[in-house]
């Protein structure tokens, strides 16, 4: 089979469907382009004040007072707060982007109290009527720190003799249970049949360390908050954020106040992925807006970006895979230990879940650490924790291939797991494509393509679980026929794009006459954050049930003007139908004027916890021309082929595979928070962070592979994360193609890459 | 019966135990009777932090989920994404 670039690649027949796979143009592309949108720093409000935070010049000290006083009494200072202004909260658990969120930790991550974990860590913050003023007020809190040593390394973290962070912090999951606290805030073991059997019985052994840096998710928009808190104690908060519903869920805990007391409107987003899954500034401003009884803005600097919020872990890694001379793996060993940053909750886990997930592999021991230490506290990015453990084990998996001379395609689809098959973390799987990914770049003329000097080839490939969870859905059909579709998921990634084609496709109207909304916290359900690629299937799911409500209503409505049964009418193309064609067809537009006389507007809605998320696989392949004198990478070619279930809107299915390839080689290549010998970060902008821009890559050739999803009414697959998952391991097989050097440690940066070529010609 | 099987985890409380068969019509009930078998199981299945996989499907807030006969039931820590 041949596969060009940009193909689609559709296993089940073809289903007929008239709007779903189309490529209109984005509803909100006008708004976006022309500047229109309005992202979380446009607004302003009258009497409204700006808003500044300080933060930690160390990376570990107790805090022996702070005194505000003569910052509070500056005229222009309107209000000051800082951690005793926050409540004390309990230790208490609740449902988080990456794994369950401590309230307690995300408070005092959101606000120091006792004790500041990193440079960076908010202690304070003022609002003053301008930013000259703030940040004068913030020169005048005198803080009495007690500096204490600190730990940014894993494994020196890890050390018996290491500084804590949490002095009331005992590793989880060991036993006996320690004795004495430490930077290890848990231990997980993913395990099956007899490791020891299996290696005895491998024809070939491989087993290698890797370093991995902390990166952070680069998102172009800082986070940016105006708050109104009232005297009635009603507070309205305009942000951007990946869900605005778990704003209000976090800031009325952090707060102590209800839910109910808050209402968060969603301001466009300029990127997210994954690090706007919590909050920071926003519980800030409204507190200071509560104060002040005026609205409060607080817009980040790209420094506070970088030293104040999440960026994903730095690891240390050690695998050990075997495999038979056929290429059948036997047994794998791995040790992974990831930074959580200032408190637990990094996403080792999910690292030592999907690191094997995509093969067959009858004996395994996997064990990951949770390790806290002196850096802000990790959020999470695409696929969390994924690509991280991915690059070890797709590395080891390229080097066994090599050792047994089998293409390192075909040893993916030896071992490759199938529907029915268990899972390394635990289930079998349901319905998957990860043997079609594979396929698809075999197809491809990149797969053969002669490659030149100091040149190379390397594949990887990627699992990710994708999620359900909660969303809602409102559909109204407004009176010239054309339908409003509201919904509480932040688009990210083209989601009001594929939500009107979900609801083009089930009402049968153009997708042009449907709007698509993202609306605020009191104008539709409940809706879990937009994460874990799970919009376009949950939310997708709330949309197809209100419409289908709305079809039966719109069929009802028709019943009653032609005075039949309901099983008279039919809905087709956008038209109520007799079944005899003896009439008319009444269409929208006709069946929504007339609406007042049937019983009034027309309009439905859905809630549910989606189930039947189908899990995700991707495999890609990349080419790398290494610069002998510098050893600077330049990634001259890539390919990457994705299970998306089914596309809904295939030009942001490519965006989204496309995006996450971007990011990896990001991460594989240049990304890393640099920190000096005093835990201060030295590279907190982009000038000195290099990510990747336009000019440094080549077009991403995407293959849409369609392996349907049976949970979802489309087939749908959530495409948003897995796609990040292959790419610093691809590029790492790449490399060492290109120059005979295996680099195990992130990111692969010309003097690591030059050094390597050297010590290898020595 | 369907077949609750045990990660490492679990393994802890359930003294080794890595599968046992139940019968259950939800997962509210699976989780009273292995608190039944394994005393303290139950507090850890019904928290938060706890995602429930039955017959290859994670699911959180899964408590009145029906458990068919025959299905395969896996524990697993919740999860998010980004």
């Amino acid at each position: 089979m041949t596969t060009t670039a940009g193909a689609k690649i559709t296993v089940d027949p073809d289903p007929g469907y008239k709007w779903v796979g189309t490529r209109p143009v984005r509803h909100d592309g006008l708004d976006k382009v022309t500047g229109r949108a309005r992202f979380g720093a446009d607004l302003s409000l009258p009497g409204m004040l700006i808003g500044a935070v300080l933060r930690s010049p160390h990376a570990h000290a107790r805090i022996r007072s702070i005194d505000t006083s003569a910052a509070e009494a500056m005229e222009e200072v309107k209000a000051v707060v800082t951690g005793a202004d926050f409540p004390m909260l309990e230790s208490e658990e609740g449902a988080g982007g990456e794994e369950a969120v401590d309230f307690r930790d995300l408070c005092r991550n959101v606000m120091a109290r006792d004790k500041v974990l990193y440079e960076g860590h908010a202690l304070a913050a003022v609002a003053a009527v301008t930013r000259r003023a703030a940040l004068a007020a913030l020169e005048a809190i005198e803080v009495d720190y007690e500096v204490l040593p600190h730990v940014v390394d894993v494994e020196e973290a890890m050390a018996p003799d290491a500084p804590v962070l949490h002095e009331d912090m005992f590793t989880a999951g060991v036993d006996p249970a320690p004795e004495a606290p430490s930077n290890i805030a848990s231990r997980c073991v993913y395990e099956r049949g007899d490791v020891e059997k299996g290696f005895a019985e491998a024809d070939v052994v491989v087993e290698r360390e890797f370093t991995t840096r902390p990166v952070h998710q680069g998102y172009i928009e800082p986070h940016a908050v105006v708050a109104d808190t009232g005297e009635d104690g009603r507070s309205v908060i305009w942000c951007s954020s990946q869900g605005h519903f778990m704003v209000r869920t976090f800031t009325a805990k952090l707060l102590g106040w209800s839910p109910s007391q808050i209402k968060v409107i969603p301001a466009e987003i300029g990127g997210g992925f994954g690090g706007k899954t919590t909050v920071y500034v926003e519980p800030v401003a409204a507190l200071l807006s509560r104060k002040a009884g005026r609205p409060v803005k607080i817009v980040m600097t790209r420094g506070e970006v970088f030293k104040g919020t999440g960026p994903t872990s730095g690891s240390k890694m050690r695998v050990k895979l075997g495999a038979r001379r056929d290429g059948k793996l036997v047994a794998a060993e791995a040790w992974l230990a990831y930074q959580a940053g200032a408190f637990k909750g990094s996403p080792v886990q999910m690292g030592v879940m999907c690191m094997f997930a995509p093969y067959d592999i009858p004996n395994f021991f996997l064990e990951g650490f949770d390790v806290v230490n002196n850096m802000p506290k990790t959020a999470a990015y695409r696929a969390p924790g994924a690509p991280i453990g991915a690059f070890a084990s797709e590395t080891v998996l390229d080097e066994i291939a090599e050792e047994l001379g089998i293409d390192p395609l075909e040893i993916r689809l030896i071992n490759a797991v199938e529907e029915g098959m268990t899972a390394v973390y635990g289930p079998r799987y349901r319905r998957i494509g990860f043997r079609e990914t594979v396929e698809a770049l075999q197809g491809t003329p990149h797969y053969s393509a002669p490659l030149g000097s100091n040149q190379g080839r390397g594949v990887a490939s990627g699992f990710w679980f994708n999620f359900g969870s909660n969303s809602s859905a409102t559909v109204h059909i407004n009176e010239d026929g054309g339908a409003s579709v509201m919904t509480g998921s932040p688009d990210i990634g083209g989601s009001r794009a594929s939500m009107a084609l979900m609801a083009a496709e089930e009402l049968g109207i153009d997708v042009y006459r449907i709007t698509p909304i993202v609306a605020d916290t009191e104008s539709v359900g409940f809706t879990d954050m937009t994460g874990g690629s799970r919009v376009t299937h949950a939310t997708g799911m709330a949309v197809i049930e209100a419409c289908r409500k709305v079809v039966a209503d719109l069929r009802a409505r028709a019943a009653m003007m032609w005075d039949v049964d309901l099983d008279q009418v039919e809905w087709v193309d956008g038209r109520a139908q007799h079944v005899d064609g003896d009439r008319a067809p009444l269409t929208t537009e006709e069946l929504s004027s007339a609406s007042a006389k049937t019983g009034g507007p027309i309009t439905a809605s859905a809630s549910l916890n989606a189930r039947g998320a189908g899990a995700a696989f991707s495999t890609q392949m990349c080419d790398v021309e290494v610069d002998p004198q510098t050893g600077a990478v330049t990634i001259l070619r890539y390919t990457t082929a994705q299970d998306a279930g089914r596309a809904i809107h295939p030009s942001y299915v490519e965006g989204q595979m496309q995006g996450g390839v971007v990011q990896g080689i990001g991460w594989g290549l240049n990304e890393e928070y640099i920190f000096d010998p005093d835990g201060v970060m030295e590279n907190p902008g982009f000038l000195d962070y290099r990510m990747p821009v336009a000019s440094d890559l080549p077009m991403i050739d995407t293959v849409i592979v369609e392996v349907p999803n049976p949970g979802h009414p489309y087939g749908v697959r959530g495409v948003g994360e897995v796609g990040i998952v292959p790419p610093m391991a691809a590029i790492a097989n790449a490399v060492y193609d290109a120059t005979g050097c295996r680099l195990g440690e992130l990111p692969m940066s010309p003097p690591k890459v030059l050094a390597a070529i050297e010590a290898n010609g020595d | 019966m369907a077949r609750v099987f045990f990660g490492s985890a679990l393994r802890r409380v359930t003294g080794g135990v890595e599968e046992v068969e139940v019968e259950a019509a939800t997962v509210r009930s699976l989780i009273a009777e292995m608190d039944r078998r394994f005393p303290g199981l139950g507090e850890r299945l019904a928290s938060g932090g706890v995602a429930v996989a039955i017959d290859g499907e994670i699911m959180t807030d899964a408590l009145y989920e029906p458990v068919p006969a025959d299905a395969e039931v896996h524990f697993l820590p919740a999860m998010g994404g980004g």
